[in-house]
């Protein structure tokens, strides 16, 4: 494309999107007993808070955030995380995957592609069942992937956090049907149709602070698969495999072990959404743990994935 | 920037899938690594074209068996606007599914199999979007390839359609029929040069120049109350805000309003959002409303213009319904009855009809209506609905039926 059509694709962020998920939010705070908002601390997920913040103003978010710390998360997020909890004055829970993997209930990968992605699972399902979460609110996107296009709104999971896809309830117009049996829960995705240039356009319309390492900056990594990923203690490298200094930033937020970085300049958002219409690479791209295999988000979100 | 929803339909094997991915290849909606990802699933599916209908058919079964089991949604855009398109099931079994991706569209994108014409699927599909009061059909002949792009092939499919598109078509709603080819892309974004003899839009061009007129702003005021807003700090020590999405019509402040289903009356002090103050809201718009006086109202209630002596409150009604359940539905039974964000329990005393949406005849003799079936029934709920007629009013007009045990959504209802 060249740079006047990307302009033109550019366009504006679609109100009524904000409208329809303020609807949802205010939805699961009215249907459930105990709702938590799952916080990673990416841009979608900063995204649903500031919904949140918005569908209960002048009052508070009437529900938790929720962290799922793998440990190896960018320190950079984790810093932004903390400070967003206090700006909205939401309440935070933090849980650890490594918490897990001591009480023997998880295993660290290992090999060069070892990560913690997978093992976060462990941690959510013991976290819904520590503070009986009915439902659990998470940024997911239908254009992210296939297996995701087909999930509703309101997702219903199994005792074991499972996800059916034969046995997803048909969603009317914009009635939510929340009734769950106990020990089931929700898992619900207000953000569903929205693009990734959507929430783009969205942080960049409503001036929201995003974590520093959505911009460019210097950073050590390594060439590895024709990406560039992060060097950091946690990244199993072998012996050829020698850190370089890059100017790069992150076109997602997931673990310092799973998430590719771009080469970019970008330092202004407007200069970011420019790069991502005319990048190559669709974003789920830059995250490793999709290439396991073609049905890898399926299987995943059969066995309690989000 | 505005959204325009569109559903697609179609049978068994017509290219619905190949023609949204061709859709999204022309507009450029498909990045680099998608492509390539689809060049070698091609590949390994042992054939030498790009398999666009591989872009969308999501779940591990579909590309076990080459079809389209669930909803899935599909994005692009254009300068213009945003597109969200319902790509629903076309087996007969899923007419379910497809009534769920449909409900929301604007647009019914209904294909038709040059070779095949007209058939029970495409009847059933008209008849949805008449049930569901689409404002546009298009009808895409696709595979044109396959006859040679002979235009009286075309003319005799558009002909055939013309006395069922008569019986199910209602005041208002623009049919259109387009010639297309969507594995060759003649006539999906651009001009076919194969069929020099169709002089109308492409079928990117008739969705671009569809006009939704936003009649909805000019329907009756209806706002559901969704949560009542009560922060209780010092600043807002009395503060008391009722959150929802208005359904259809206009409010200002200024108005005088009433609760359904109280009665009671208050004017409306305040419109807001995140602290903006705004003059008036319309239909689509998620707002809090405070009102100058204090108010009984909590979540389920429904705020109108007290000048409206027409607004409804329902408790002994008959609708249409379209039937998702494997479970039939039996006369007797109770079911929770959802109209919006308002809950109450219904029963069903009687199923007054069956219809026959392809012969487009109904029975009158019915003890139950099976899964993917359509009928009639007369109900009775324990609190009143403050619902509209459907066919007057589609987005304050519809319901959903829950079971009581199973939890499932288990029928779409629509008030006559």
């Amino acid at each position: 494309m060249t740079n006047s059509t990307i302009k033109d694709k550019i366009g504006q962020f679609p109100r009524k999107l904000e409208d329809e998920s303020i609807y949802i939010m205010r939805e699961v705070a009215a249907q459930f007993e105990r709702p938590a908002l799952l916080f990673s601390g990416g841009k979608d997920s900063i995204t649903l808070v500031r919904l949140a913040q918005k569908a209960f103003f002048p009052g508070k978010i009437p529900f938790p955030l929720v962290h799922i710390d793998t440990g190896h998360n960018f320190p950079e997020t984790i810093e932004f995380r903390d400070w967003l909890a206090k700006e909205t004055g939401a309440e935070l829970i933090v849980r650890y995957v490594q918490d897990s993997i001591d009480q023997g209930k998880a295993k660290e990968e290992t090999g060069k592609y070892a990560s913690r992605n997978v093992l976060q699972t462990v941690t959510l399902l013991d976290t819904i069942e520590e503070f009986k979460f009915d439902a659990c609110i998470g940024g997911a996107r239908r254009d992210e992937e296939k297996a995701r296009a087909k999930e509703r709104i309101f997702s219903v999971r199994d005792d074991f956090g499972q996800w059916d896809a034969k046995r997803q309830r048909p969603e009317l117009f914009d009635m939510l049907n929340g009734r769950i049996a106990v020990g089931e829960n929700v898992r619900v995705f207000p953000i569903s149709n929205w693009t990734e240039l959507d929430v783009w356009n969205y942080i960049k319309e409503e001036k929201m602070e995003i974590p520093s390492i959505y911009f460019s900056h210097q950073r050590q990594v390594i060439e590895r698969d024709g990406m560039l990923w992060a060097d950091s203690a946690y990244l199993n490298k072998e012996a050829d495999e020698i850190p370089f200094e890059a100017t790069v930033r992150f076109r997602t937020v997931g673990d310092m072990t799973c998430t590719a970085a771009v080469e970019s300049d970008a330092v202004e958002i407007d200069i970011i959404i420019e790069e991502i219409l005319s990048a190559e690479i669709s974003e789920r791209g830059a995250r490793i743990d999709d290439k396991r295999s073609e049905a890898a988000m399926e299987k995943r979100k059969q066995q309690g994935y989000f | 920037m505005d959204i325009l929803r569109i559903a697609t339909a179609g049978s068994v094997d017509d290219g619905k899938s190949t023609l949204i991915g061709r859709l999204l290849y022309e507009t450029n909606s498909i990045t680099k690594d998608k492509i390539e990802a689809l060049e070698s699933a091609s590949k390994r599916k042992g054939l030498d074209f790009l398999d666009l209908s591989l872009l969308t058919d999501g779940l591990i079964a579909e590309r076990e068996q080459g079809i389209t089991i669930d909803v899935a949604h599909i994005y692009f855009s254009t300068p213009t606007r945003k597109y969200i398109i319902a790509d629903t099931p076309g087996h007969v079994e899923y007419t379910r599914n497809m009534v769920t991706g449909a409900s929301n569209a604007k647009v019914s994108l209904i294909l038709v199999d040059a070779r095949q014409g007209v058939v029970e699927q495409t009847a059933r599909h008209l008849s949805i979007a008449a049930l569901l009061r689409i404002p546009k059909v298009i009808v895409c002949v696709n595979k044109m390839d396959l006859v040679q792009y002979d235009e009286a092939k075309f003319e005799a499919i558009k002909d055939s359609l013309g006395s069922l598109v008569a019986q199910t078509t209602f005041e208002g709603q623009e049919i259109s029929f387009l010639p297309i080819s969507s594995l060759f892309g003649q006539n999906i974004t651009q001009a076919a040069d194969k069929m020099p003899w169709y002089q109308g839009n492409t079928l990117l061009g008739e969705l671009e120049a569809f006009e939704y007129a936003e009649s909805l702003a000019h329907a009756p005021a209806r706002f559901p109350v969704q949560w009542v807003i009560r922060p209780k700090t010092e600043e807002y020590h009395d503060y008391r805000g009722y959150a929802g999405k208005i359904s259809s019509g206009t409010f200002q402040v200024g108005d005088v309003i009433k609760a359904l289903p109280t009665g009671q009356e208050s004017t409306i002090s305040s419109i807001e959002k995140f602290g903006e103050q705004l003059e008036r809201a319309v239909a689509g718009d998620s707002v809090v409303i405070t009102l100058t006086t204090d108010v009984d109202i909590s979540r389920g209630n429904s705020l109108v213009l007290a000048s409206d002596t027409q607004a409804p409150q329902l408790k002994d009604f008959t609708a249409q319904i379209c039937w998702l359940d494997h479970q039939a539905l039996s006369p007797g039974k109770t079911y929770l009855l959802q109209h919006g964000v308002n809950l109450t329990k219904a029963k069903i005393s009687q199923i007054t009809e069956r219809l026959d949406v392809v012969a487009q005849t109904s029975s009158q003799d019915v003890d139950s209506l099976k899964l993917n079936e359509i009928g009639g029934i007369q109900l009775r709920t324990a609190q009143p609905i403050m619902a509209d007629v459907y066919a007057e009013n589609p987005s304050n007009g519809a319901f959903i039926l829950v079971d009581e045990f199973s939890n499932s959504t288990v029928g779409v209802g629509f008030v006559k």
